[in-house]
């Protein structure tokens, strides 16, 4: 039963096939969900010491121009004119009802943005991007590279053994670093909860560099199915699930994304609507949820009050292999996200509890020097 | 006593008029690491066909139907603490349920082991 629509390979495919992956077809690419080991050993590697994923399948955009930070702004509601060459944002783009188009990753350099957008909404995003900087700024997608990341209390020991100045790195900054010979663009950041680093290689370079990576002892290939439990546990999100078109930043928590002068200047699709938001607060909150006992509440599973009543639902739900239970996240009436509300989920028509909890789930471990 | 298989991957062990009902180690490959098994109440009275399980991995739930008609008579307590059975022992520790079977013929249209065997390399 296979897809017969085109769909793309990375550069790592042939890697990911010989490691004995199983692949499956995710935004229009062939991706690995899991290797042999299975997702739950390759998230508790990833917590324990350090996974790889190849995310080559994402969008590298670089904008170039007479002041491209300045003219992002137009697009997305992040302080990009505030960071210093090697800074890099969180953010993301929204519409004029101020909900978000999709998320992204912003890293000012020192003469253009480098720009990190999801694999699912790039063709949108690239377009986006273009028109909306057209006569300001060129938007130029990177295709000749790949994309990895190294994640795990482990990764700073790893990468720097064969690149040292990656140890000192802040958390959330870049740096072009020439490892064996590759100009690579290195960001220490991620979408684990984990200290460790995203790693933009030429795709000449890619096969031999990810292979030297795997090659190390404390590193394991990790799929797209424990990127999934991973940052879940991180209680981040995912767009297309916990952020769509209908999500506005302040109800999905996002409002630290936002720097206080963006929030007073607007100036982005949806301010008017964002800056309300922030005056009189959302009427639907992203919370965390513990279901009671083991039965995973899943995306779309409708959350009840007490009484019975439909309130909200879960936008992404799952196991945790950390900390052995099912967690979710979903949306709420303001009313009922407080932490320790006793809430129910209607999992395969029968009422379960589950309360709100704090997120991160698992705590995170990202690097403060 | 008969083993049987159905398409969907799950055996069946009749022993007089009592099935003993799993899932086949092609099935727990395909799962992944089964986090959580929602077995039936003793006492269900199931029609061919109907749902007779719900396994969670981590990554989705999938159904599993039961290939017979009957009542409920005991049901694997052990996975509750140790979901993993059905990864680790699918065909022996990692049963879901047995079931007093009302109509014994409603297996006979089902693969033995040879043809399974036979049925499950046609799929890959």
């Amino acid at each position: 039963m296979s897809d017969t629509s085109a769909t793309e390979k990375t550069i790592l495919y042939d890697l990911h096939v010989k490691l004995g992956a199983k692949m499956v077809p995710f935004a229009g690419y062939d991706m690995p969900v899991q290797y042999p080991d299975g997702i739950l050993k390759e998230h508790l590697a990833t917590r324990e010491s350090a996974g790889l994923f190849d995310v080559s399948h994402m969008g590298q955009v670089v904008i170039t121009g007479e002041n491209p930070a300045a003219a992002i702004e137009a697009l997305i509601p992040g302080d990009i004119q505030a960071l210093s060459a090697g800074g890099m944002r969180y953010s993301f783009l929204t519409n004029e009802n101020g909900g978000i188009l999709d998320d992204l990753i912003v890293t000012r350099r020192e003469h253009d943005l480098f720009v990190v957008v999801n694999a699912a909404c790039k063709e949108q995003d690239i377009k986006l991007l273009t028109d909306g900087l057209a006569g300001k700024a060129t938007v130029t997608e990177l295709k000749d590279r790949a994309l990895i990341a190294l994640q795990g209390p482990k990764a700073a020991a790893i990468l720097s053994g064969i690149a040292p100045e990656v140890a000192s790195m802040s958390f959330m900054s870049y740096q072009e670093v020439n490892i064996d010979g590759a100009l690579c663009f290195v960001t220490r950041s991620g979408y684990t909860g984990e200290d460790g680093y995203e790693i933009s290689i030429p795709n000449e370079q890619a096969v031999q560099l990810t292979s030297k990576l795997l090659g190390h002892n404390g590193v394991t290939a990790v799929g797209l199915g424990a990127r999934d439990s991973l940052r879940l546990e991180a209680g981040l999100c995912l767009y297309g699930h916990d952020l769509t078109e209908s999500t506005t930043p302040i109800s999905a928590g996002l409002i630290w994304a936002i720097s206080k002068r963006r929030r007073e200047e607007g100036g982005f699709p949806g301010a008017s609507v964002i800056q309300a938001e922030i005056a009189n607060k959302p009427e639907m909150k992203r919370v965390g949820l513990i279901p009671e006992g083991r039965a995973p509440a899943r995306e779309h599973t409708e959350i009840a009050d007490l009484d019975g009543n439909i309130i909200g639902e879960v936008t992404s739900g799952g196991f945790s292999p950390s900390l052995q239970m099912p967690i979710a996240m979903g949306y709420v009436p303001l009313g009922f996200a407080a932490i320790g509300t006793d809430l129910n989920l209607i999992v395969r028509g029968k009422a379960r509890p589950a309360k709100v909890v704090k997120m991160p789930f698992v705590e995170q471990r990202y690097f403060r020097d | 006593m008969a083993l049987k298989f159905t398409e969907d991957h799950e055996w069946i062990l009749l022993e007089g008029n009592v099935a003993t009902i799993g899932v086949s180690n092609y099935a727990q490959e395909q799962l992944g690491d089964v986090v959580f098994v929602e077995v039936p109440e003793v006492g269900a009275d199931l029609s061919k066909g109907d749902e007779l399980a719900v396994v969670e991995s981590v990554k989705a739930a999938s159904e599993v139907y039961s290939p017979v008609s009957g009542a409920v008579v005991a049901v694997n307590g052990e996975l509750e603490d140790a979901p993993t059975l059905v990864n680790e022992d699918p065909n022996g520790g990692g049963w879901f349920a047995k079931i007093e079977v009302s109509d014994p013929t409603e297996i006979d249209g089902l693969m033995d082991e040879e043809a399974y065997k036979t049925y499950i390399e046609g799929l890959d």
